[in-house]
């Protein structure tokens, strides 16, 4: 077992921001793009559908249920082949395979995310309801004023456990073709030839560090906002 | 959108349909090797992390750590195109000999999942308060009878739940074999896209039952969740 | 002020309000007794209507709970609740939790609400804990703020459900004085309490309920004096028994 990491040396500056600031930006830069940009939207996706599936009114509930149980049933695979497909023939025209990633990320964390939106919102007491609507605030008042604020702290860790979950994930867009830092890793490779084992441990390795280090953060907020509650 | 013509019968009888047919079937294969190799090599991890030893106990944290906090697909590759330089030998003929590809996709998923199984098979046990212990010793069983009477029935009980959950992860997951070549459903599916050019159907197809699998399963633990976990509520 | 016609009401099978009527009159404090289970709570939520009930008539100042014209929001907005358990909202100061409703349903200026809100924290005597936030408060001072809380609504009703009974023993009566001041100055009060004391000294009338059931309707003195029902008379017994 004789290793040469003088492969990774060479190529470091295109692993990591591929051919920026001479072409478009790919690697490990193209990798934080595509999670920060789909964790943003599937943030308001998730908030949105979370919300809707406890509308009180089943027309709304159940369709937006289904959705969520349907996107949560596929692989992200073939969520992000639906929309490779679906999205030109809707849009009438073609759509950038960066796009296509986000929007396939987007729809397939939103469900997810809608999930943890749930939770935090039935975890936070009945009593802050009544409370609320006591005083005359209409529900959606309610909401936005007592129930999502004391729901989110319970949220947060869970979102940054599924912000790591989609540094993962993006992974995936390698498939269409999109020059993240798995596609450079296999570019590379192919060039190379002679060291895939070099190439794909240096690879885990600058994935690990990103999503340990979030895997981390969210266990210290957990225990700092534990620690808060209890005071 | 307007102009595309249905054509369902491709995916319902022919060479089409043997395609998607012997997709499920390997789908399926990788899944069965995948959730038995991921349960075993969980449980191992799990009790590796609760023995009382330090050094295993810390082998099984940065083993959790790291296979968690990596994408899978990585793994995937690594096991495809990198791992003949690390591993034996004798191991390197023996997959040489085997279906290469599927037990590459094999390997990576059952380490990726069991790194999961494990802390779900933890947290199982650790949830059961420790005065079960307590009180199962002091009406006079041993640690062993202990486990075995009271600790470990319940934590199976509350376990099973997220269990099943990565089952259905896994298979799911067993989608990114596609990429080093399993021709798996989702292989078969774009494999039908290419040659058609219905790949509407196709992926109808794979969805459809992929959705059957969830579905199905989910129902299933729907109702372990109201009939043994929490009977008194239904 | 509230009227209650033959109403009754069911959680599934169980009937926990059983063709009850009962009048409250403005400026009345109708104290509300009874054992463990009997429908106390849900009684008094009827009233702003957190139960919805399911046969008879309710009205509240003028507007009929059954109707669906009934504008939820105004009800709840002069109809003030306070609960067993304060439900003040752990996020927001003190302050905030008492100008909220004003700034959001009256759209009372910020510094006018504030204002209004100082006034009233001075009135339960807890001026100097504006900026506080509720878990840094005892329990009595978190259920006074409480009231401050449903008062900055300017209610024509108030509604108490135990307001004291998850209270340590001593502050239990800096809680019940500002009820007590509440009383005095017109408020019309129902409220849910095992506060014999509070009952005798400031309650018009004293109603004792069993099994969704209003029993005895009563003036105080004459409740404690001579109840009429083997059931009151049994519960009276255990409330001043020692082990209490
Ligand atoms: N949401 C509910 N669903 C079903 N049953 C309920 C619900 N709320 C109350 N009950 C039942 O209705 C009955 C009356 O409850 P209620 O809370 O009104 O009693 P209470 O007189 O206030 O008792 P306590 O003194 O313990 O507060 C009880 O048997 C209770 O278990
Ligand atoms: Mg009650």
């Amino acid at each position: 077992m004789d290793l040469d990491f003088q492969v990774i040396i060479d190529n470091f500056t295109y692993f990591m921001i591929g051919r920026y600031p001479n072409g478009p930006l790919g690697g490990l830069g193209l990798t934080m793009y595509l999670a920060v940009v789909s964790c943003i939207l599937s943030f308001f996706g998730g908030l949105i559908l979370g919300l809707l599936s406890l509308s009180r009114y089943p027309v709304i509930r159940y369709p937006v249920n289904l959705f969520i149980n349907t996107i949560r049933g596929l692989p992200l695979l073939m969520v992000i082949f639906w929309m490779y497909f679906l999205l030109p023939a809707l849009m009438g025209k073609t759509v950038p395979e960066s796009q296509t990633v986000i929007m396939g990320l987007t729809v397939f964390t939103s469900a997810y995310m809608s999930q943890i939106v749930r939770a935090g919102i039935m975890g936070v007491p009945k009593g802050q309801t009544e409370a609320a609507i006591s005083t005359g605030l209409k529900g959606w008042q309610t909401m936005l004023y007592i129930i999502l604020p004391q729901g989110m702290r319970n949220m947060i860790p869970s979102f940054v456990n599924q912000f790591v979950s989609l540094i993962k994930d993006t992974s995936l867009a390698f498939i269409v073709g999109v020059s993240e830092l798995t596609h450079v890793g296999t570019q590379v490779n192919n060039r190379t030839m002679s060291y895939p084992t070099e190439i794909f441990i240096f690879i885990a390795a600058v994935y690990f560090v990103l999503c340990f280090a979030f895997t981390s953060f969210s266990r210290w907020l957990e225990q700092r906002l534990a620690w808060r509650k209890s005071i | 959108m307007l102009k595309y013509h249905f054509d369902w019968s491709i995916i319902t009888s022919g060479k089409y349909f043997e395609w998607l047919v012997s997709g499920l079937k390997v789908t399926l294969e990788l899944s069965a090797v995948g959730i038995v190799g991921a349960f075993v090599l969980g449980l191992v991890i799990a009790v590796l992390k609760m023995s009382n030893f330090k050094p295993l106990r810390w082998l099984a944290s940065v083993y959790l750590e790291f296979f968690r906090n990596t994408p899978l697909l990585i793994q995937i590759f690594f096991w495809y195109f990198g791992s003949y330089k690390v591993l034996p030998t004798a191991v390197n003929e023996w997959l040489n000999n085997t279906n290469f590809e599927f037990a590459a996709a094999a390997i990576a998923l059952i380490i990726y999942t069991s790194a999961f199984i494990a802390e779900d098979i933890r947290s199982g046990i650790l949830s059961i308060p420790k005065e079960q212990m307590e009180a199962a010793r002091s009406a006079g069983f041993s640690f062993l009878r202990s486990m075995q009477y009271i600790i470990l029935p319940q934590a199976v009980r509350i376990t099973i739940p997220p269990l099943v959950n990565q089952f259905l992860n896994l298979a799911k997951n067993s989608s990114l074999a596609m990429t080093i070549g399993v021709m798996e459903l989702t292989y078969q599916a774009r494999q039908v896209e290419s040659y058609s050019f219905k790949g509407f159907e196709a992926f109808t197809a794979a969805t459809v039952v992929y959705l059957a699998l969830s579905v199905s399963i989910t129902f299933i633990m729907d109702l372990y969740n109201k009939r043994v976990l929490n009977p008194q509520r239904s | 002020m509230i009227q209650f016609q033959n109403v009754h009401k069911w959680f599934k099978t169980l009937h926990v309000l059983n063709d009850v009527n009962l009048h409250v009159k403005q400026g009345e404090v109708v104290v509300v007794c009874g054992p463990s289970g009997s429908g106390k709570s849900t009684l008094i939520r009827t009233i702003n209507k957190l139960e919805p009930i399911n046969e008879g008539r309710l009205t509240v100042d003028g507007m009929d709970l059954l109707s669906k014209k009934t504008d939820l929001n105004r009800l709840r907005a002069e109809v003030g609740f306070v609960f067993q358990q304060f439900n003040l909202y752990p996020h927001l100061s003190v302050l905030s939790n008492i100008t909220l409703a004003p700034i959001k349903i009256r759209n009372t200026p910020k510094k006018e609400a504030e204002e209004q809100a100082m006034q009233l924290l001075e009135r339960v005597g807890l001026a100097m804990k504006r900026d506080a936030y509720p878990t840094q408060l005892s329990g009595g001072q978190q259920q006074r703020v409480a009231i401050a809380r449903a008062l900055a609504m300017k209610p024509r009703i108030m509604l108490f459900d135990e307001p004291t009974s998850a209270l340590d023993p001593e502050m239990i009566g800096e809680v019940l004085a500002v009820m007590q001041d509440l009383a005095k100055s017109g408020m019309t009060m129902v409220v849910v309490t095992h506060e014999m004391g509070f009952a005798r000294e400031v309650a018009d009338r004293v109603v004792f309920m069993d099994h969704g059931v209003i029993l005895e309707e009563a003036q105080p003195e004459e409740f404690f004096r001579n109840p009429q029902h083997d059931r009151a008379k049994q519960f009276l017994k255990q409330l001043l028994s020692p082990m209490h």
